[in-house]
């Protein structure tokens, strides 16, 4: 399938399935394993990350003229961590429960490497039109993802699908499953599965880091995959500290 | 007594990585050498100490007093990123040592979510300075334990056959969720 770079729908089908963010390039674990605990968290979680990605990348994007290159990474963080608070209070007063369950994460999403990944990679050089539904795109694919992984974790491990009962009676629920460990697990059968089918694996060999705004590798969870072009750790902290001067 | 207890919990019960998820970048990627994951440990918890301080001093003498509490995130955020900027700083020109063992690693703690999510966690749990502080600590001595022993464990699973799909991300996340059950007989004392 072949699309025209940069329009609308090339950008959706970029986000939920070329480079979705958590299957094919392994960005945001923290969320990804920590709120799936339930199908329900787990869309509570997707979607606010969307709100706060597509709000974000307009804003970049309307901005990256005013914006210096120089503060670009603080400003980028403000940005964020601004949208955060406005969908902390909008979840505290519209949807509490949601808040409840997923508590210190929401504010985490400020860290989420998948909002500041593609501020640096897309937003900040973009049209706003094309920045929109490239955060859209790109929240629809780590929700989706989201669902997956909290759906299997909650059939699995508690019998239920958002909240109702779906396995019949004499299935024991492996409880393990919504607990930390079956987080890790469950994650890693489905890159497994994808590495199998040559779905995410094929995808990641061609990955180039320099074309993708990975401006390090060693806070990166790709590290150990990569295509093998990004620099070591070591030689991604001499770039960082030339760049610091 | 209480806070002997909290550290405890914090480092090996609770701990950051393997129960809570926070830090999870770091722990994956700076984990395939030994040698880089000691340096980002103790990068990490030198900072992480520091910033569940600062973060704990600027709450309650500057937002609270001014009902400013729901500015956190942001103040939070800002404060850790400038700190590591200053620390990185300060031990360039004072202990140049240390800052030699550490400098790769300083600037890439700023988005560890690690060192943000606990002083977040010492606002919601109302801890005091002095208990955030501990509470920081340990619970960056949980992420060093955590990182260092998932490296060692890399290191010997090089020379494993590991099935092909599994190769690379999927083993490592399979250790992680196996040494997350071994850290969970802790809960049982």
């Amino acid at each position: 399938m072949k699309l025209e770079k940069d329009k609308p729908v090339e950008r959706l089908w970029n986000g939920i399935y070329v480079e979705n963010p958590v299957f094919c390039l392994i960005l945001g674990m923290c969320p990804t394993l920590a709120t799936t605990t339930s199908a329900t968290n787990a869309i509570g979680m997707g979607l606010s990350t969307t709100a706060i990605l597509t709000a974000s990348n307009l804003m970049i994007s309307l901005l990256k003229k005013v914006i210096p290159d120089r503060m670009r990474i603080p400003s980028y963080i403000v940005i964020i961590a601004s949208f955060v608070t406005i969908v902390e209070f909008l979840m505290e007063g519209f949807t509490p429960e949601i808040y409840a369950a997923l508590g210190i994460y929401i504010p985490l999403i400020v860290v989420n490497c998948i909002i500041m990944g593609r501020a640096e990679a897309y937003a900040g050089k973009k049209g706003p039109v094309a920045s929109i539904f490239d955060g859209l795109g790109m929240g629809f694919g780590f929700t989706l993802a989201l669902l997956l992984i909290g759906s299997v974790r909650e059939i699995v491990g508690a019998g239920t699908w958002f909240g109702f009962k779906v396995t019949p009676g004499i299935y024991e629920p492996v409880n393990l499953f919504i607990l930390a460990p079956g987080a890790f697990l469950v994650m890693a059968f489905f890159v497994a599965i994808m590495n199998k089918l040559k779905i995410g694996a094929a995808r990641r060999t061609n990955w180039d880091p320099t074309e993708n705004g990975c401006t390090d590798c060693s806070s990166c969870a790709k590290l150990g995959f990569c295509s093998g072009k990004a620099a070591v750790t070591e030689e991604a902290g001499k770039k960082a500290e030339e760049v610091q001067g | 007594m209480n806070i002997m207890l909290l550290a405890l919990s914090a480092a090996l019960i609770n701990n950051v990585v393997l129960s809570q998820f926070l830090g999870i970048c770091a722990f994956l990627g700076v984990s395939k050498k030994s040698k880089t994951a000691v340096g980002m440990g103790v990068a990490v918890t030198f900072v992480l100490t520091l910033a569940s301080f600062v973060c704990g001093v600027i709450y309650r003498y500057l937002l609270v007093p001014f009902s400013l509490e729901y500015l956190k995130t942001i103040a939070f955020i800002l404060i850790v990123a400038a700190l590591v900027q200053f620390v990185e700083m300060f031990l360039k020109k004072y202990i140049k040592t240390l800052y030699d063992a550490l400098g790769v690693y300083l600037p890439l703690i700023t988005t560890n979510c690690a060192v943000l999510g606990v002083a977040l966690l010492n606002v919601q749990k109302d801890y005091d300075i002095l208990t955030g502080t501990v509470y920081g600590l340990f619970t960056a001595l949980g992420f060093f334990l955590a990182i260092v022993i998932l490296a060692f464990i890399r290191e010997k699973i090089e020379y494993n056959n590991v099935p092909k799909s599994f190769q690379g991300f999927p083993i490592v996340m399979v250790t992680a969720a196996l040494m997350s059950i071994a850290f969970f007989g802790f809960s049982s004392f």
